[in-house]
């Protein structure tokens, strides 16, 4: 899910094909046991150089989808028609905060810095997941994002849990603990619009769930056979469930709750399937995916431009706290 | 043994401190992350609003993490090896007459 356009990135697969020294070999092969043992990597132990990279690009971006996701959201705090509401959306966003700088400080254990990381996001060089490039067009759409794009993540998240690079599992044991919350929230409200709203306000979530379905299906990335990175990380333990089987579970999942609620999933094909036990669905629209990943999506330009004045108008509070500190410590020494 | 690796950072980056959380009386402080801040007071004050939303600590402690010395992983099997034949200091290594076993 944050490897989003990572396949893409041929620069990266330079690092593998370079001559290495028969030390360093005996290294990665030690490194290559350790995992096959189930054992945790630290941040200072040995890594092959690959392994490093991929990780510091999956988790930078993956704090960079956190940190952008809070925009979709914020867009409704100050219209949330209830102070309840509010109060819970604040939480949410500031969840959302909270997991990308445990994120960062997870990515920053590999050797990356926090401007470098900015820098790429700024720059357009690193990706964030593509379902933040969606507009929240209604507050039905807040309700929806917590139901089916947090469901998706969570899906995405548990097994992440047991990644074999540990300041990243850690962080994601945290995060998890964190986000159901956040999937609770938005079913809730989704569900006290369908059973105590207006014929405008279930329809307002219907038209909801229309939009938000297929881009919450895509947050799973292409199909297996079209993902050449996951073998990698799934061999290094980094990926430890197929973007495929992944999606599977969560159409299986969301099938019963749209049931619950009362709405009907955008998918005609959508049939449940004896043979398979899971439900069939329908032909996902991969050129959309990949329109929105390279930049062309309804809201790529408005969410990091809001990112980039967000980091250039804030400069001026970063030096004036270094300034501070800086001049309080002239003034009391820190003890050694 | 050897030092923490990690370098001051550019001037103008606020520096890293490591987070560490005592979830209540009675418990270790235990480390949790870490975060970017120019200051001790704001270390604090951001540790508390990262790491604690969820009623997670009573007590928060932060140290720059260029102030931490750590023990060097790639020494670890011989910096820890000599504990591995000392089995004399576990009590079950003592074969006591069933009378006074609960010792």
């Amino acid at each position: 899910m944050y490897t989003q356009a990572m396949d893409t990135a041929g620069k990266d697969s330079e690092g593998r094909k370079a001559v290495r020294s028969t030390g360093e070999m005996m290294l990665e092969q030690r490194f290559d046991a350790r995992i096959d043992d189930g054992e945790f990597i630290e941040a200072k132990d040995w890594m092959p150089d690959h392994y490093r990279r991929t990780l510091v690009r999956q988790i930078s971006q993956h704090a960079h989808s956190e940190i952008v996701g809070m925009l979709p959201e914020g867009n409704w705090i100050t219209r949330a028609p209830t102070l309840k509401r509010k109060t819970i959306l604040l939480a949410k966003v500031q969840d959302e905060a909270g997991h990308g700088l445990y994120l960062y400080s997870a990515a920053e254990t590999l050797g990356t810095s926090r401007d470098q990381m900015l820098d790429a996001l700024h720059s357009g060089k690193a990706k964030y997941s593509s379902i933040f490039n969606y507009p929240t067009l209604t507050w039905a759409d807040v309700g929806a994002i917590g139901w089916l794009v947090d469901g998706a993540a969570i899906m995405n998240q548990v097994p992440i849990c047991r990644c074999s690079y540990a300041p990243y599992a850690r962080a994601m044991i945290r995060i998890c603990r964190e986000e159901s919350f956040h999937q609770r929230q938005g079913f809730e409200s989704l569900l006290t619009m369908m059973q105590h709203g207006t014929e405008a306000q279930k329809a307002m979530v219907q038209d909801a769930v229309n939009r938000w379905w297929w881009p919450s299906v895509m947050m799973f990335g292409p199909p297996d056979d079209q993902s050449p990175n996951s073998a990698q990380s799934m061999r290094w333990g980094i990926k430890r469930v197929s973007n495929d089987e992944l999606r599977q579970k969560f159409v299986d999942a969301a099938v019963e709750q749209a049931k619950v609620l009362g709405v009907t999933l955008p998918d005609p094909a959508l049939k449940w399937n004896e043979e398979r036990q899971h439900n069939d669905f329908g032909p996902i629209d991969w050129d959309e995916f990949w329109r929105v990943i390279g930049g062309n999506g309804p809201c790529n330009r408005e969410r990091l431009g809001a990112r980039v004045k967000a980091w250039e108008e804030g400069a001026w509070v970063r030096e004036a706290a270094l300034a501070h500190a800086a001049k309080q410590e002239r003034r009391e020494p820190l003890a050694a | 043994m050897a030092t923490d690796q990690s370098t001051r950072p550019p001037a103008n980056e606020w520096p890293l401190w490591e987070v560490f959380v005592r979830t209540k009386a009675g418990l270790d402080h235990k480390h949790c992350g870490s975060l970017h801040a120019a200051d001790p007071k704001m270390a604090i004050q951001l540790a508390r609003d990262v790491y604690t939303r969820r009623q997670e600590g009573i007590s928060v402690w932060v140290v720059r993490a260029d102030q931490i010395v750590a023990s060097d992983p790639g020494d670890k099997d011989m910096y820890f090896d000599p504990m591995e034949d000392k089995v004399y200091r576990h009590p079950t290594f003592y074969q006591l007459p069933g009378a006074v076993d609960h010792m």
